[in-house]
């Protein structure tokens, strides 16, 4: 045995020699020191990153099966909705690999919200993790567009004209907008230069971009170290080894645990994958299930749940100005709306970080936020009314104030002292 | 603020309201009924698959609601030469586009592209087979309570016979069919019933393998947590 452990002691020296394998492992694991008192909010971190290996993984085998083909086959269905149910029937268990990708875009932005939201209650963009907001930040876009390019590529009627509506956005840009609508789809209508260009970008493209972002939030985050629900830098009570108080490594501490919330989380997905793999419609939208036909447009085109209230935010803006059409105002909004939350590290004022010891003013316009954006993607999902448009006027007007009069209300807010050290149970 | 934060509460529900409504019959369950499935199949392959294609669909797997190779050769497979290939037609789509206005859709997965929020796609294909009625002003002499001006004439009507929309905008029958209105509803239900294993035909496998799948992660779950109590009873 002390043989066989000389070896492998030898085989590690001889590549730390030369790779900084050791001092990683301790740097980013087994001495990274993490706070101890994290709660459930905390596992949806590490569930992202489960998430993206599913879809990375499921993603390689459906490339080796789906043809990305706009033409038409011999029945008359197109090439690329025709490949998808071959991987649904004839690949050997090439529906589950499929119910899982179809299933982990949903789950990946269910838990990147609930992951933004922990960063919001408990004030983790603040200074020093501004950067570690904004890499998370960009992720997220990246994550759209992944979501909005993988979409138009099943070619049903959904991923047609929805990809034909977002595409059509930009045409509301003055002067450049038709055109580069145009050069953004490559041909006059969502086509087959469209598919092509759509799963280049979805397959290698944008999953390299996030790959490196990943990566990047990751070593930003390591660099300053993890919050706490509690927002207390742990780092300023050190042991005479230079240990934080409170900090426990991360490895094997949270590593067992976040092996818990991967449990829990893979019985949740594995309850869709098997049982509700449409989820009632939301992750598959029924309509979907007919090809995507150019000539035939759906009576109502709705996006997928999770970019519902950013459409409503479009749809909201209904007053042109400057002489130029709404619909760009709306587009300006929409992606404002989307912008403006990388901001919040130099919108909050607060003295405090965590909303244990926050003021009603922060707690009451953080309820009224997210119970807007629930409305939002709920009125998103529906065709307008003049009284929905007019619940999603007043729901756009509190999205954006909860961020534009953060400065005001977040140092104006009667907050309760913080603790010196965390609080655990 | 509290009146306001309730006022966004409650605004939306005013809106929700409006929306026209589809009145669907429910779809007797046949998921697990062999016998009603291969009647099903029976009456897709004779009435269906002259002008429809299930083009993602191959004979052979037929075997899934008990059927075997020589079965299914014997006495489903007219379009085609081998049991492995799929339900295609020979029908070409621009002379059916000539013949009915629009092509006839493939219909592999038709039952899962016509479901809604007024109820599956199953139930909606039942109300939509039952649901032909004479109407003079069409082309084709048929129209239909869920498909308004649809292009398909009522191909079972040998088997349904003829109904009528009353002022009331109920169906009478006025010429009765081969089979009883009862008879239909099941000959009906057994199409549909086929129509839905055929959009997702690994749909059965598909939970009784969710069942095992969950089952092992609930064992998993118990190491899981014992392994983090284990590490963490030394953390206070």
């Amino acid at each position: 045995m002390s043989k066989v452990n000389a070896i492998l002691q030898g085989t590690l020296n001889w590549v730390d020699e030369r790779f900084p394998l050791t001092s990683n492992w301790k740097a980013h694991l087994s001495e990274y020191y993490a706070p101890k008192n994290f709660n459930f909010w905390y596992f949806f971190g590490s569930l992202a990153m489960l998430v993206l290996v599913i879809q990375i993984v499921t993603g390689i085998f459906l490339t080796m099966h789906f043809k990305p083909d706009a033409s038409l086959n011999a029945s008359g269905v197109p090439v690329a909705f025709a490949s998808v149910e071959y991987i649904m029937r004839d690949v050997p268990w090439g529906w589950l690999i499929r119910y899982m990708h179809s299933t982990g875009a949903s789950a990946f932005f269910i838990v990147v919200y609930m992951h933004m939201f922990r960063g919001m209650l408990y004030g983790s963009y603040r200074k020093p993790r501004e950067l570690i907001w904004i890499f998370g930040m960009v992720i997220f876009l990246c994550l759209m567009a992944e979501a909005f390019f993988g979409y138009l590529l099943p070619w049903g009627q959904m991923s047609f004209w929805g990809a034909q509506v977002i595409v059509n956005l930009f045409s509301a840009i003055p002067l450049i907008g038709p055109d580069l609508s145009l050069w953004l789809r490559g041909d006059y209508v969502v086509g087959d230069a469209t598919l092509n260009r759509f799963f280049a970008f979805h397959v290698i493209a944008v999953p390299l971009v996030l790959l490196g972002l990943v990566a990047a939030h990751i070593l930003a985050l390591h660099e300053v170290g993890s919050n706490n629900p509690d927002g207390v830098e742990i780092k300023k009570k050190k042991d005479a080894n230079g240990i934080p108080l409170d900090g426990i490594p991360f490895h094997p501490y949270y590593s067992v645990k976040d092996i818990v919330g991967v449990v829990v989380f893979l019985m949740v997905f594995s309850v869709i994958v098997f049982f509700m793999p449409e989820f009632g419609g939301y992750f598959l939208e029924y309509n979907n299930f007919f090809p995507a036909d150019p000539l035939v447009t759906p009576p109502h085109i709705a996006p997928v749940w999770y970019f519902t209230p950013y459409y409503s935010i479009l749809r909201a803006v209904t007053y042109p100005l400057f002489g130029i059409d709404a619909k760009f105002w709306g587009v300006v909004a929409m992606g404002a709306s989307t912008l403006i939350i990388a901001l919040l590290p130099w919108l909050d004022r607060s003295p405090v970080k965590s909303i244990r010891y926050r003021g009603p003013l922060y707690k009451g316009f953080l309820a009224a936020f997210i119970v807007s954006f629930f409305i939002l993607g709920y009125l998103g999902m529906l065709g307008p009314t003049p009284m929905r448009t007019l619940v999603a006027q007043i729901c756009s007007v509190i999205y954006f104030a909860f961020f534009l009069l953060m400065p005001i209300y977040s140092s104006l807010d009667k907050c309760q002292p913080e603790p010196d050290r965390v609080t655990s149970k | 603020m509290k009146k306001f934060l309730s006022a966004i509460l409650f605004a939306p529900l005013l809106a929700f309201g409006a929306g026209a409504e589809l009145h669907l019959d429910r779809a007797p369950d046949k998921a697990n009924d062999m016998a009603a499935l291969q009647n099903g199949a029976k009456i897709f392959v004779n009435y269906c698959l002259n002008c429809h294609s299930a083009s993602y669909m191959r004979y052979n797997r037929l075997k899934d609601i008990g059927l075997n190779d020589a079965q299914i050769k014997d006495n489903l497979l007219f379009t085609a030469e081998k049991v492995g290939e799929p339900m295609k037609i020979a029908m070409q789509r621009a002379d059916a586009k000539v013949w009915f206005g629009a092509a006839p859709p493939d219909l592999t997965v038709i039952a899962r592209a016509r479901a809604s929020e007024f109820g599956s796609g199953a139930d909606w294909l039942y109300t939509y087979l039952r649901g032909f009625y004479r109407d003079d002003k069409r082309p084709t002499g048929w129209n239909n309570v869920v498909f308004e001006n649809v292009g398909m004439p009522h191909v079972l009507w040998e088997l349904q016979g003829e109904q009528v929309m009353g002022a009331d905008h109920k169906l009478n029958l006025v010429k009765p069919g081969k089979l009883k209105p009862q008879e239909f509803d099941a000959a009906v239900g057994d199409l549909v019933g086929f129509l839905k294993y055929m959009g997702e035909p690994m749909a059965e496998f598909r939970k009784q393998l969710g069942v095992i799948v969950l089952i092992f992660l609930a064992v998993v779950f118990v190491f899981a947590y014992a392994l983090k109590r284990e590490y963490w009873k030394d953390v206070h």
